[in-house]
């Protein structure tokens, strides 16, 4: 009897018995939350999308100022804001991402205690909502490179690569702190905070290159180095060699940061709806 | 085999901190408290955990075990903390239980709450697609269904507007609506249907009973036992997180609703004479309302009422008193009646202790809530309490009007017997 698929059993500890089917049935809930927050974002403001637009590029206007204009750090033989661009975007991608589904849980308290569907949706989705992002600022740096006239060569095939492990990393330190900020409201104040710091310890404003080579290793340990690293690699195509240590180190960072919060996320989700 | 879903033993576990205000634990309360188990631990490795005094078990739902077959639809009823919201969660997947399972066969779509999910920011279009999704419809479902889903909620021309800008009872419409076109095969209904002008409720009901002839099955919470009598043919009253009765629909709601009014009521009402302030000239003691010389608040209306008010003059007084008026919902007074009513004359109270009882005669009152409200009063000078001292009144019907339409809801405040004769002319 337990093996006919229409007989749905609930049992202490075995809920999950048709996890991985139900994520696959919900699989729209995905588009339609992320379609949902994206749409609820621009709703009554004036210039809309705009946003999207205006935020990165006065990110790499200040940004150039400081860096290059300022503190005359190196640029790798590319144009400066091009240099940062290519950073900015993983780098935006990932903090939007990692905030957002940090909070997305308690933002949908509502539907978690009223209904059931796979609670990995939700910061799933939240994920997508700054993947979207991420996409419409890449319109930007494609902008960037016509007005520079800098033309990318064959490693630009690479970048999905890159932007896998950059959806990996968001989403698993995202899975983490959402679980961890249905119980502990800490994580509230302690996400912004880290992403504040993140920007200025991942090589955003500045190439990794000007790291003293002794700790290039321990800086790859901040999993974004390595993402960020490959971004520039695979979009500016200098003649920086690529730094394959570090690089490692960042994914195998990321893997493990990926399978424990799933891990973490599925043991602490039963108890969702009863904590939050 | 016929049956849907099987509950055994199915419990449901609770701490509850007593001593903590806040809902979320701190990540600081838990390392400190994780560093002092870890400390106890090491200096104490073999002794048991320790008993935390402020925090207490408190079970929800404890060995709950029932059948429910395919196409039955099935009442759960309870007083408030009686467990029914847990059991609907744990049906519907929401939470886990500490122990025991259940067997669910089919599609389930349960509606603990109307319009979750909906946001406020967009648009009723919007809205029902991404509420569709949310419990569990695909896109493709939705569209199919969408028109529907819009002639039912009757909100046509808003469509396009953001549900901010809804009344609530179109928001509740509309929300109702979407969840109405689920199309599974259990359907876990928690409350919702007191939502919603009394017309809405009337299609929504209808809606749940179209459900249930089509061969699904339905759970439905409800504290509203008309509906459960009418849209119900069994019902499971639940109390203290166990099953107190399960059987048919009419006798375990008619039970329920006896036990639950009669008992609590009559000792408020006690307590609250007991308040009053006190009056120079007349005191309250007791109210009572008796059907065959036993207290009751659930009122057979093929019989008669007895109201019975006990009270103590201290002073001679001219123009004295008791009433009651018979109150519906709103607060209409339907029937005023003095003790003195017969009288020829403004009567004259010596002080004394009175009991004065009034009958109200059988097939006159209609199936529906009333309230009483007893007061005495001074000709002329003042009512004693102020307000009177209200009762609530609940009535059922045996008189056997009305028996040939049980579902036609009585929409009269009162139910005469009226004679009626029809002849070929």
């Amino acid at each position: 009897m337990h093996n006919n698929p229409n007989i749905l059993v609930i049992e202490a500890g075995c809920a999950e018995r048709h996890y991985w089917r139900d994520l696959w049935r919900y699989r729209e809930l995905f588009f339609f939350l992320a379609w949902r927050d994206i749409l609820v974002r621009y709703k009554q403001t004036v210039v809309g999308v705009v946003w999207a637009l205006a935020r990165p590029l006065l990110t790499v206007l200040v940004f150039t100022l400081v860096f290059s204009k300022l503190a005359k750090l190196p640029s790798e033989g590319a144009p400066y804001p091009i240099l940062i661009f290519a950073a900015l975007l993983p780098w935006q991608f990932f903090s939007s991402a990692f905030s957002g589904a940090g909070d997305s849980l308690i933002s949908n308290a509502g539907m978690i205690s009223k209904v059931y569907f796979p609670r990995l949706v939700i910061p799933a989705s939240a994920v997508i909502v700054s993947f979207v992002d991420f996409l419409v600022s890449g319109v930007i740096l494609v902008g960037l490179m016509l007005w520079y006239g800098f033309a990318p060569n064959l490693r630009l095939l690479t970048l999905p690569l890159f932007v896998l492990v950059a959806v990996a990393a968001a989403m698993g330190a995202g899975l983490w702190v959402a679980a961890l900020n249905v119980r502990y409201r800490d994580f509230r104040i302690v996400v912004p905070f880290v992403v504040q710091l993140g920007l200025y310890i991942s090589p955003v404003g500045f190439s990794s290159s000007i790291v003293p080579e002794q700790w290039r290793l321990l800086y790859s340990i901040n999993p974004m180095v390595g993402v960020i690293d490959g971004f520039r690699w695979a979009i500016l195509g200098g003649g920086t060699p690529f730094y394959w240590p570090g690089f490692l180190v960042s994914i195998f960072l990321v893997l493990a940061i990926l399978l424990t919060g799933i891990a973490y996320f599925r043991k602490t989700e039963k108890t969702f709806a009863d904590v939050i | 085999m016929s049956s849907v879903i099987t509950v055994e033993n199915l419990s449901k576990k609770y701490i509850i901190g007593h001593q903590q205000q806040e809902r979320h634990t701190t990540l600081r309360d838990a390392l400190v408290s994780g560093g002092k188990r870890f400390a106890d631990k090491l200096w104490h490795p073999f002794s048991a955990p320790e008993n935390d005094s402020s925090r207490e078990e408190f079970w929800a739902l404890k060995d709950v075990t029932f059948e429910i077959q395919q196409g039955d639809r099935v009442g759960i009823i309870g007083r408030n903390g009686a467990g029914k919201s847990t059991l609907l969660k744990i049906l519907s997947r929401i939470t886990e239980p500490t122990s025991g399972r259940g067997l669910i066969k089919g599609r389930v779509a349960s509606l603990l709450e109307v319009g979750t999910g909906f946001h406020p920011e967009l648009t009723g279009r919007e809205n029902i697609y991404l509420n569709g999704a949310i419990l569990g419809m695909s896109k493709a479902e939705i569209k199919k269904k969408f028109d529907e889903i819009v002639v039912f909620s009757e909100v046509e021309k808003f469509l396009d507007t953001p549900v901010k800008r809804y009344s609530s009872g179109m928001y509740v419409r509309l929300a109702f609506s979407v969840a109405a076109h689920l199309e599974p095969e259990i359907l876990i209904v928690d409350e919702v249907l007191a939502v919603g002008d009394a017309q809405f409720q009337k299609k929504c009901l209808g809606k749940m009973q179209e459900a249930g002839k089509q061969g699904r099955t339905v759970l439905f919470v409800s504290h509203n036992m008309p509906a459960i009598r009418n849209l119900c043919d069994r019902a499971i009253w639940l109390k203290d997180g166990q099953v107190h009765q399960a059987g048919a629909a009419l006798t375990v709601s008619e039970n329920y609703l006896r036990q639950s009014l009669s008992a609590a009521s009559f000792q408020d009402m006690q307590a609250t004479l007991a308040t009053l302030p006190p009056d120079p000239v007349f005191r309250l003691e007791k109210i009572a309302v008796k059907q065959k010389g036993v207290l009751t608040n659930l009122v057979l209306n093929g019989d008669p009422t007895e109201v019975e008010v006990t009270y103590v003059v201290l002073q001679r007084s001219v123009g004295l008193r008791v009433y009651f008026d018979l109150c519906d919902e709103e607060q209409n007074i339907l029937i005023r009646t003095f003790n003195d009513d017969a009288a020829d004359s403004m009567s004259v109270v010596e002080p004394g202790r009175y009991v004065s009882q009034a009958v109200i005669p059988a097939d006159l009152l209609a199936p529906r809530s009333y309230e009483l409200k007893i007061y005495g009063t001074i000709y002329n000078q003042r009512s004693i309490p102020e307000g009177g001292v209200g009762m609530p009144l609940l009535v059922e019907n045996t008189s056997g009007i009305n028996r040939a339409y049980p579902l036609d809801p009585v929409r009269a405040k009162l139910l005469p017997r009226i004679l009626w004769q029809t002849q070929l002319a």
